[in-house]
């Protein structure tokens, strides 16, 4: 039987992890909140860009972007992994890497070669030995697009000299505060699939030329894609925590009360042995 | 003939303006357009400049760092860069990014103090979880 003092040692020790954990789960959820509201506010620019740009590569046009026609020989693939930056938040970043590995060995089985470029530190830790070409961590809650640029430039030119034949970004989706997904998507070629259908056909004008202007967009369009990853992987990140933290402070208190119980008893114990030790005491003096 | 269109600046971090105007300036790469409602749709590369628009109240007017402009006959669409860019800013950020990444496979990483930081409350964690299966056991 564990001593008294022991167990309320325990006890202490375990309600500190308590608050810690509880202290935790709700930072995490002041910050999804705010985390989604910056999810909200990148949708607009997205969504027009999809728009533009789906009209862009549906419609006939005069100048084709590379990012749009799709090559037949894959020797190289791309991978831009969007992970957090710091751990505590369940299986958040376990099964984006899973979705990553499977997709990964897909393309190894068929002998290609694979370039990665990670957001987060996580992910940085985790794809080391397999060759990240690119990386960026320590963004932050409040990330830019600034901080970005240069990560996803490098996979970007890799494509347009043709060192990748294929460009994949692997990245959460925030479902709701319950709910993540990983998911694996095909960046470039931009795939038509995704794409609304449009009733007729015009082009635009374009000024300056149509090349310099779709060439800026295709560029910011992918970045708004990366951008809008990272952005909703806080979100994520920030609900897996809140979650996270308050199944700990869940499992605390249910051990607590365990503990609470175990020395109860152990008093209880104690005190009914030293009753009968008097009673036996006196009757021996009797 | 519509004599208003709809004017919508949004960045890829934020919607800086929506509205119903009647004209429209913007600073285009090859120098000012003025947009008019019913314009024909255009695509256009924007440099960093004011973009001046006029409403019921008058004219009013933002700064915008650059992007891509969008006009159909009644919506126009800019979308702005929130970075300042030139050609060779985002080339010195690219090799950044590679060395960056090159760094940390050889395990130096100067700029990473947080690593320890992470380390340190690994291990406390991990502190944490022994204890707490430790007293679990002593219950069972």
């Amino acid at each position: 039987m564990a001593g008294l003092k022991e167990i309320r040692s325990q006890i202490g020790s375990i309600q500190n992890t308590k608050k810690i954990t509880k202290a935790m789960e709700m930072v995490a959820a002041s910050k999804m909140r705010r985390a989604k509201d910056r999810m909200e506010a990148s949708r607009p620019y997205a969504d027009k860009m999809r728009q533009v740009v789906s009209h862009i590569a549906l419609g006939n046009l005069e100048y084709q972007h590379s990012f749009v026609k799709s090559r037949d020989t894959v020797k190289r693939v791309g991978y831009i992994i969007i992970s957090s930056d710091r751990g505590l938040c369940g299986g958040l970043n376990t099964n984006l890497f899973k979705a990553a590995f499977q997709s990964i060995a897909e393309w190894k089985e068929k002998d290609v070669e694979v370039d990665i470029a990670v957001f987060g530190s996580k992910a940085l830790s985790m794809f080391k030995k397999y060759g990240v070409v690119a990386e960026a961590n320590g963004l932050g809650d409040a990330p830019t697009i600034d901080d970005m640029l240069g990560t996803i430039k490098v996979m970007l030119d890799a494509y347009e000299e043709g060192q990748i034949d294929r460009l994949y970004l692997v990245e959460n989706e925030f479902v709701n505060s319950m709910t993540q997904t990983p998911r694996v998507s095909q960046m470039i070629p931009i795939v038509a699939a995704e794409m609304e259908e449009l009733e007729y056909h015009w082009d635009y004008l374009y000024e300056p030329e149509s090349k310099e202007v779709i060439d800026s967009l295709m560029t910011r369009y992918i970045e708004s894609l990366v951008y809008q990853g990272v952005v909703e992987n806080i979100a994520c990140e920030m609900s897996a925590r809140m979650i996270a933290m308050k199944s700990a402070t869940d499992n605390a208190g249910d051990m607590i009360d365990k503990l609470k119980l175990a020395y109860n008893k152990a008093r209880q114990a104690a005190i009914t042995q030293e009753i009968s030790e008097i009673v036996s005491g006196a009757a021996a003096v009797e | 003939m519509a004599t208003t269109m709809h004017l919508d600046v949004v960045s890829a971090e934020e919607s800086i303006y929506s509205g119903t105007v009647q004209e429209l300036i913007a600073p285009g790469s090859m120098g000012d357009l003025g947009i008019m409602p019913s314009h024909s749709q255009l695509i256009t590369t924007l440099k960093a400049g004011e973009l001046k628009y006029k409403t019921e109240e008058g004219m009013s007017s933002l700064f915008v760092a650059g992007g891509i402009m969008e006009v159909q006959p009644t919506i126009v669409t800019v979308l702005t860069d929130t970075a300042v860019r030139a050609e060779d800013l985002d080339e010195k950020a690219a090799e950044e990014a590679k060395t960056r990444a090159e760094n940390a496979l050889q395990g130096k990483d100067p700029e990473d103090m947080d690593y320890e930081a992470v380390k340190a409350e690994l291990d406390a964690a991990k502190a944490q979880i022994e204890m707490i299966h430790r007293i679990g056991k002593t219950l069972s």
